[in-house]
């Protein structure tokens, strides 16, 4: 019965894993879907939001250290905290004129191009944010704490160990990490589904031209794609940064999405969270199981080559648009 | 006025079919190579060898690699790392293995090992494409990198996992080690620069080359035609790992001197080779040369501008060039999408009639 | 082509426009930028910090001006190298390469340049071994010595008697993680404890299976040799899965302030090894305020000061100035060569009385470092984390490592990299 326990612990915060790698892979599939783009800046995207956020909370005065290199003032703090809802808001605006600029002034001169060019570009932009977001909030170490527990989840822990002897662990974070990620899904389809603007978000990912067409501005749609591809990177951002605090490594989380991704397919929402869940799982067990045999420090591999087996039968991903090649 | 093609008649095919037809592109050719190899070693200095020139030509080879796979076949691969993790792996091996063979032909085999493990990684290819396929040939980057950290055998179970490089020689010249001359490491790198890229220049114009980009252009229109797809493909990641193999055992041997694979193969490497193609020109030789100086160069001439020169804080400065180079990525793509080797093709167009336009 | 001429003749220019030559230069080959930034920037500080104060309390070194040369590196190996052969014709007295790639990377190219490296508390262990290692330094204490230490700590803790404990290895998957392997592994031996071993893969955000193994097996100790995020990230489930934190200890690397913040209450009781006090009660830190923070010159936005990195990074500073003044003793002339600069550094000697006139009282440990001996004696100590105060203290004194076992491996590990590289170990 323990071992079974410790099993069933292994997938269930395999699962959890998955959800937090989901919560980064959302963001990707949105933007695919709508513009066709692989928008490689979604990890520093989540970076950048963070650090905006903690800076609000904060009272951080951006650029500072620019600031005091160029004209010897040093200010480093406005002296005041602001609540971490608020603050969150907040961030979400500037992830919304983050979107605007993005659109106006890289976007719109690109229409049309073809698919690496786009994600080149899109690299670019991730130098970009990179070297500016650290310009504008420091690449010190920031804690970020918006009220979300840590730790055990001390009721399961007990009542298991009382039930079988045996107390598993599960992580409160990844608890509240599945249920906003829910949330957001959902909210997400409610969206896309039963408003005009997510209707038309469907009819652009269908078919630019067609959608062009009967009268939707396929630029507006953009900057509306990436605004929320924007606030996901700031819920991943949120969720990764409560964990380990908000420094660079937060934009290599892209790098835990893209197994995710090709696994779900670049197109689909559900995809984006059932591959999640498969990756998250399958490494995990994978590590625990069979890792310490093989010298450990596997996940990183084997989340790929899980995902390239699939591939092997569906080349499009587990939900993935179906391939149609005409010559 | 500055690039004249009037007056070049050529008789036959073969005369017509050289890699440079026009006699003032032949002589300005001649003419670099007769700086980089007898201007530069007379001339080059520690700082020069290994910060500029030294990874200006290894980062050449590794883009022409890629360009090979990406440009003309169309396959865009991230394991450019991993597999110059292999081509420097097994150069160590072969060194240490085999230490009365010249250097020169370990690096060479270090190359075809690397071409066997990428037609492995390739075999992927033949079902899955496009972006699909650039992330799964990540599998083959963290997987490769995950196992030379691992198996002991292939860092000769040296406490630390580091590799060195033990000290070679060619014609009594050493050529790796701390004490060799700069001049004896530039001009060992320069010589398999110059033999690949006419390798690739002369592959790519040949009949496997057609078959590459008829794979590129639309792979079942080609297969359609008579192309065979998997062979294209195969031919591709066989010649693409080979120079990449390379790359890596001139990375390790000639350059470094000293690797760990987590740092040195790591996945960031396998993007610097994917930025370099895009933004000097995919399917294009020269555009290889011009985005590994581009990526290369680009870095060290910012910081030199704003540490050096303005004597600004180095942090700053450091920011300062991600910013710079990534609005310099956008830029140039916005303004020419097709690369620097579209860009100076435009410029060629220019200066044949400047300054009298009409 | 032409556009790569441009670059050239460009690049070329500012190389002729570089800094002028200086009195005393003193690389600093930082990292504030990177995926480890965070833990750059305060040893960076301090470094700066401390070459600062000499210069405006003290008037330089011997009346002559230290000059900082900074660099950054991002923690990257092809920078750093870059950074080394920019800077090494300026007259650079000695390196401190703050990487463990870049360290092995300057090992044969210093020692053909022949200008000192001082790889302080990382690098290659051996390099211990003078007489094989002439221009490499690594004292006062490196891995092996730090994993010896850790274990003696346990032996303390259990009345010298760790028979059939489990100990378990948290490490980056990198060269850095796999330094304490060899030596744990004969420790395990020595002293018959269990040893497990648990990999992190780079960067280490995603640690939930190997504390998944963690808390199955439950090891009575954890070492871990962690770095960057891999450490508040370790740091945080060892709490989530209640861990006792008193028998989790960091490498010195894993004990900074930066580490234990992100886990909250969760991480007080953490232990970590040092080769240094922590926190800023020290007499030198009125100095700082007084001579660099109060005129504007600090390198940094002052927050840092007392923080175990910062400290580490004046540490540093202190040991390179100190081995500046023996080797102007010895030489005679205040206007010193690397050459003279390595003399000086192997007739370091720290003692109690040179730290506290220095206003560094019981800072560090004594040690002498010798031609043969490049390590020091290799004493460290241990520090834990008190979430509430939020500050490290020191709660052992420094004690030396089991030399027994660690000096074969020393031994071993440089002759077979004297014999790789035809270097004749020079007698002393």
């Amino acid at each position: 019965m323990v071992d079974f326990l410790i099993f069933l612990e292994v997938v269930l915060n395999g699962l959890m894993a998955g959800v937090m790698y989901a919560l980064v892979a959302l963001g990707f599939v949105l933007i695919f879907k709508a513009s066709g783009i692989f928008n490689y800046a979604q990890g520093v995207m989540a970076l950048f939001a963070a650090a905006t956020l903690v800076g609000l909370i904060n009272g951080q005065v951006p650029f500072a250290h620019m600031i005091s290199a160029i004209t010897g003032v040093k200010v480093h703090h406005f002296g005041w905290h602001i609540n971490a809802f608020l603050a969150i808001a907040l961030t979400g605006l500037v992830m919304f004129a983050l979107a605007v600029v993005i659109e106006r002034y890289i976007l719109k001169h690109l229409v049309n191009q073809e698919p690496i060019i786009l994600f080149m570009a899109t690299i670019g932009l991730a130098f970009f944010m990179e070297g500016f977001s650290d310009l504008m909030w420091g690449s010190e170490l920031k804690a970020l704490d918006v009220g979300i527990p840590k730790g055990i989840v001390e009721p399961l822990d007990e009542a298991t160990f009382n039930a079988f002897g045996y107390g598993m662990y599960i992580d409160w974070l990844d608890v509240y990490a599945t249920a906003i990620a829910i949330i957001l899904v959902v909210s997400l389809t409610l969206f896309s589904q039963y408003t005009k603007t997510g209707r038309a978000l469907r009819a652009v990912a269908d078919d630019h031209q067609a959608a062009l067409s009967v009268g939707i501005s396929l630029r507006r749609i953009w900057v509306i794609v990436w605004t929320i591809a924007g606030i996901v990177a700031l819920v991943a951002g949120i969720m990764w940064g409560s964990k380990s605090g908000v420094q660079f490594s937060l934009s290599l989380i892209a790098l835990k999405a893209l197994p995710v991704l090709i696994l779900g397919g670049f197109t689909s929402i559900p995809g984006a969270i059932v591959g999640g869940l498969i990756i998250g799982v399958g490494e995990k067990l994978f590590e625990y199981s069979i890792g310490p045999m093989i010298g450990g420090a596997t996940e990183n591999w084997f989340a790929y080559v899980l995902a390239l087996a699939f591939l092997i039968f569906r080349p499009q991903g587990l939900f993935g648009d179906k391939i149609i090649e005409r010559v | 006025m500055f690039y004249r093609e009037a007056g070049d008649f050529k008789t036959s095919y073969a005369a017509d079919g050289q890699t440079f037809p026009i006699s003032f592109d032949k002589a300005r050719y001649f003419f670099v190579l007769f700086i980089a190899f007898i201007i530069i070693p007379l001339v080059i200095n520690d700082y020069w060898e290994k910060s500029i020139l030294i990874p200006f030509l290894v980062w050449s080879i590794a883009a022409l690699g890629l360009n090979i796979l990406t440009g003309y076949c169309g396959q865009v691969s991230l394991g450019t790392g991993g597999f110059m993790a292999v081509g420097a792996y097994g150069s160590y091996k072969l060194m240490t293995a085999f230490p009365d063979i010249n250097i020169f032909f370990h690096i060479v085999a270090a190359g075809g090992i690397t071409a066997a493990v990428g037609i492995f990684f390739g075999l992927p290819s033949l079902r899955i494409k496009g972006f699909y396929l650039a992330v799964a040939t990540l599998a083959a980057q963290f997987f490769l990198v995950w196992l030379f950290n691992k198996v002991s055998w292939f860092y000769n179970y040296s406490a630390s996992g580091q590799i060195t490089a033990p000290t070679r020689t060619v014609f009594g010249i050493e050529v790796t080690g701390p004490t060799a001359e700069p001049w004896a490491t530039y001009l060992f790198c320069l010589v398999f620069v110059f033999a690949l890229a006419w390798i690739a220049r002369n592959l790519t114009r040949g009949r496997m080359g057609r078959e590459w980009m008829a794979i590129r252009d639309m792979d079942i229109a080609a297969e359609i035609i008579g192309v065979n797809p998997l062979k294209a493909k195969l031919t591709a990641f066989a010649v693409s790992s080979f120079f990449i193999g390379i790359a890596g055992a001139l990375y390790f041997t000639v350059w470094f001197g000293a690797v760990e694979p987590t740092e040195a193969f790591g996945i960031i490497q396998s993007f610097r080779v994917l930025f370099m193609i895009i933004i000097g020109g995919l399917g294009s030789i020269f555009g290889c040369f011009a985005g590994a100086a581009f990526i290369v160069l680009l870095p060290v001439l910012l910081k030199n501008i704003f540490v050096g020169m303005l004597g600004w804080p180095t942090d700053l400065a450091a920011h300062l060039e991600f910013v710079i180079l990534g609005g310099l990525i956008v830029f140039f793509l916005i303004v020419e999408p097709h690369g620097l080797a579209q860009l100076w093709r435009v410029a060629k167009e220019k200066l044949r009639l400047w300054p009298f336009p009409h | 082509m032409n556009f790569k001429k441009l670059a050239l003749a460009t690049a070329a220019t500012m190389m002729v426009a570089g800094p002028a030559m200086a009195d005393l230069v003193f690389p600093s080959l930082s990292y504030r930028t990177g995926p480890y930034a965070a833990n750059g920037i305060p040893f960076a500080d301090g470094y700066a910090d401390y070459l600062t104060l000499v210069n405006q309390r003290d008037g330089g070194i011997g009346g002559e001006t230290a000059t900082l040369l900074e660099c950054e590196t991002g923690y990257n190996t092809e920078k750093g190298v870059e950074c080394y052969e920019s800077t090494k014709g300026q007259g650079a007295l000695l390196y401190q390469p703050l990487s463990t790639g870049i360290t092995y990377q300057l090992i044969p190219k210093a020692t053909a340049d022949q200008i000192p490296v001082h790889s302080m508390g990382y690098g290659r262990t051996s390099a211990a071994n003078g007489s094989v290692f002439e221009w490499i330094f690594n004292y006062p204490t490196n891995y092996w010595y730090g994993a010896s230490i850790a274990v003696n700590h346990m032996l303390e803790l259990n009345g010298d008697d760790i028979s059939g404990k489990k100990v378990a290895l948290v490490y980056h998957n990198s060269a850095y993680g796999k330094e304490p392997i060899r030596t744990l592994e004969e420790l395990s031996k020595k002293h018959g404890f269990e040893l497990s071993l648990l990999a992190v893969d780079h960067p280490g955000q995603e640690q939930k299976s190997q504390w998944l193994q963690i808390r199955r097996d439950r090891p009575d100790y954890v070492l871990m040799w962690g770095w960057g995020v891999m450490n508040q990230v370790a740091i945080q489930e060892a709490a989530n899965i209640r861990f006792p934190m008193e028998n989790f200890i960091g490498i010195w690397w894993s004990g900074s302030e930066n580490d234990v913040i992100p886990a909250g209450d969760g991480a007080n009781g953490y232990k970590a090894l040092t080769f240094h006090q922590p926190g800023g009660d020290a007499p030198i830190f009125a100095d700082i305020q007084k001579h660099v923070v109060d005129a504007g010159l600090a390198a940094g936005a002052g927050d840092q000061i007392g923080t175990v990195l910062y400290n580490r990074g004046l540490y540093a500073a202190m040991l390179a100035v100190e081995a500046a003044k023996t080797a102007q003793e010895l030489a005679g002339a205040s206007d010193i060569t690397p050459a003279q600069m390595r003399d000086g550094m192997e007739a370091l000697s720290i003692t109690e009385a040179k730290m506290a006139a220095l206003g560094l009282p019981n800072f560090g440990p004594e040690f002498q470092v010798s031609c043969a001996n490049h390590g020091g004696p290799g004493l460290g100590a241990v520090q834990q984390w008190d979430a509430a105060s939020g500050t490290w203290s020191m709660i052992s004194d420094f004690s030396g490592p089991d030399l027994d076992v660690i000096q074969p491996l020393i031994d071993e590990d440089s002759s077979a990299y004297a014999a790789e590289n035809a270097i004749t170990p020079r007698s002393c």
